[in-house]
């Protein structure tokens, strides 16, 4: 059990490209941290400088009260879990899974205890004697995982663990690994794609972009308050959405859209937008937030007329998919509200959920 | 369909043929084997009439034969041995690590696989000489060495930079030593890439004539090759004799290639399937 500290760490490779510029991330005993970002953002290069598979060209990554910039990765204390599992293909279940306790001397006694305690909590214990080969992914997944268990490291370290797997199953061994941290809370960190992943693991979120950290955070807290544009269409299926506004101050605040069509600010947001008075910004609205018109509405709701486009019937709710001055637009609605393609749907804005986006700084305001 | 049909038959009896012409010499040699001279030459493609043994007995019990073929197994399996061992190493190193020079190391190896031993033959000669390894079972192993490392430093570094990386990573992380690595991880997974490149080795070295000619003068030391054209004689030769001892001298290397034949055939078809 460790605290993990990255401090000011770079990546520079050949060349002078920066994969990581200088982040800091303090990660608590314990704490579940999940790194997020599109493929290049240097999210895995980070994991691998924790992992110390790659050289830290710069600041000081910290595990457990120790600098281990130039500790070897055997002997930072460490499991992993790779997308592809890394399971020994011409090894056993059991011994893949005793192979690091082996290597560090343990007990033989103590080594079938504890792999058969990992193996009956990830459910494989039946599946000892076979090899990789004769696995489903689902179970070389455990398989992995109980590799790294049974060595009762530190820091448990997750490489986009479920990216192999179907959908279904990943739906499933989320819930595993969430349930695996609750019975062995090791400090982990979590690399991802899919901001779902994200979402339903992490105790913090960390949002990365272009090798830099755009926001750290509880999973709600990234949702609501996102601070910056990146952030804010990152988090959150559908995407949120964005259109281009003018902040204008006639007869109350407001920001009004290319076609004139003004939306009022909220009187409790008057204050904090009050200053952009006059400028070019970028208005983010979630699907959630634009629905069907309901009988009772809340204040700071706007009406409008859309041309629906497509809908996409979920089951729970339907997406609907329009335009506003060009740009693509979707709305969530209730299912069981009538609308077709082409034809005209009234919808409501709640403006309570607004945010404001500068638009050369991409930070919500 | 129906094409596809014809296609397949016209394979399969190409293979058929070719089959045939590859197996009739070795039928005829192991045939004469138990014929005497007389019968060879009355009825060369006909049964034995009995089975006779004493061409066998005589080769093993009244010739060097056996001499020879402990000669031949012993340089066989050593230098096969020592290309295995120093090719897998270099290979390893040029596979898994990044390191000056690394390109043209391999470039310098896969040099050698454009020069043609044999032409070198009086430089070796002198070299040989030289260290004092002239006539000796050990120069011959070296020279061998020498000439199956190009090709086996190729197979096994394309082999083995094909083998998934995290692998590596995750034996590391789990506190693994580089020799570790190699030997518990690497090489276990890299058994195709071996049985190739010792099965490509193994059988040139066991029939090679030239070397052994050149370099090995003292009897006792003589390869099996070498050793069978004693048999020979200048105005007679006892062909049912020679027969029997070609059959035994290519015993051990059918052998050896049945028993690695599926390692051999996994590994040449290693990536042609998932």
């Amino acid at each position: 059990m460790a605290q993990v500290s990255i401090r000011k760490v770079v990546k520079e490779y050949e060349g002078g490209v920066q994969a990581v510029k200088g982040i800091d991330l303090e990660i608590a005993d314990h704490e579940f941290v999940v790194l997020v970002g599109p493929s290049g953002c240097g999210k895995s290069t980070t994991l691998r400088m924790v992992a110390g598979l790659e050289e830290i060209s710069g600041g000081e990554i910290w595990i457990g009260g120790d600098v281990v910039n130039d500790v070897p990765p055997r002997d930072r204390d460490i499991a992993m879990v790779f997308q592809n599992y890394a399971l020994y293909p011409h090894m056993s279940v059991f011994e893949n899974m005793a192979f690091g306790l082996k290597l560090r001397k343990f007990p033989k006694d103590e080594i079938k205890r504890r792999v058969d305690e990992a193996a009956k909590m990830l459910d494989i214990a039946m599946l000892l004697d076979r090899k990789p080969k004769a696995l489903s992914g689902g179970q070389r997944q455990r398989v992995a995982m109980g590799r790294a268990i049974v060595r009762n490291p530190k820091v448990f370290l997750f490489d986009e663990p479920l990216s192999n797997l179907d959908a279904k199953l990943r739906v499933q061994m989320r819930t595993e690994i969430k349930k695996v941290h609750q019975l062995v809370p090791t400090t982990t960190v979590y690399v991802t794609h899919d901001q779902v992943e994200a979402m339903t693991l992490a105790d913090r979120v960390v949002v990365m972009n272009h090798g830099v950290i755009e926001q750290v955070g509880p999973p709600q807290e990234l949702y609501h308050n996102p601070k910056t544009r990146f952030v804010a269409g990152f988090i959150g299926s559908p995407a949120m959405n964005f259109l281009p506004v003018r902040v204008v101050n006639e007869g109350g605040l407001a920001v009004q859209l290319a076609n004139g069509v003004r939306l009022a600010v909220p009187p409790q947001r008057v204050d904090r937008y009050a200053p952009f008075t006059g400028k070019e910004m970028t208005l983010g609205l979630r699907p959630e937030h634009l629905t069907e018109i309901k009988d009772q509405e809340k204040p700071n709701v706007v009406r409008f007329d859309a041309t629906v486009d497509v809908l996409e019937p979920m089951g729970m709710e339907t997406m609907v998919h329009f335009f506003i001055d060009g740009q693509p637009v979707c709305a969530r609605i209730d299912p069981n509200t009538p609308a077709a393609p082409r034809e005209i749907l009234p919808l409501a804005a709640d403006m309570n959920n607004m945010h404001l986006i500068e638009n050369d700084s991409g930070k919500v305001v | 369909m129906r094409g596809e049909g014809v296609k397949n038959t016209a394979i399969q009896l190409l293979l058929a043929v070719n089959a045939l012409v590859m197996l009739f010499p070795i039928a005829l040699m192991v045939l004469s084997a138990f014929k005497s001279n007389a019968e060879i030459f009355d009825s060369p493609f006909t049964l034995p009439e009995t089975l006779d043994f004493s061409n066998l007995l005589h080769v093993w019990s009244d010739t060097e034969f056996v001499q020879y073929l402990l000669n031949s197994l012993v340089i066989t399996t050593s230098a096969v041995l020592l290309i295995l061992l120093a090719g897998t190493l270099a290979a390893y190193a040029l596979a898994r690590y990044t390191f000056p020079l690394n390109a043209s190391l391999y470039l310098f190896f896969l040099a050698g696989l454009m020069v043609p031993l044999k032409l070198a033959v009086i430089p070796l000669f002198v070299e040989l000489d030289t260290i004092g390894l002239l006539d000796t079972r050990l120069g011959l192993v070296l020279i061998y060495v020498a000439m199956g490392l190009p090709s086996g430093v190729f197979i096994m570094t394309g082999f083995l930079r094909n083998l998934p990386g995290e692998l590596e990573e995750a034996a590391r992380i789990e506190g693994a030593s580089e020799g570790r690595i190699l030997a518990q991880i690497m090489v276990p997974l890299a058994r195709p890439a071996l049985v190739i490149v010792a099965i490509q080795n193994a059988v040139p070295i066991w029939n090679d004539f030239f070397f052994p000619l050149v370099f090995i003068t003292t009897d006792a030391r003589k390869t099996l090759p070498q050793g069978l054209t004693v048999f020979m004689g200048e105005y007679s030769t006892d062909w049912g004799v020679l027969f029997a001892g070609l059959m035994l001298a290519a015993l051990p290397i059918t052998l050896v290639y049945i028993l690695l034949s599926k390692q051999f055939i996994a590994g040449m078809t290693q990536g042609a399937v998932k």
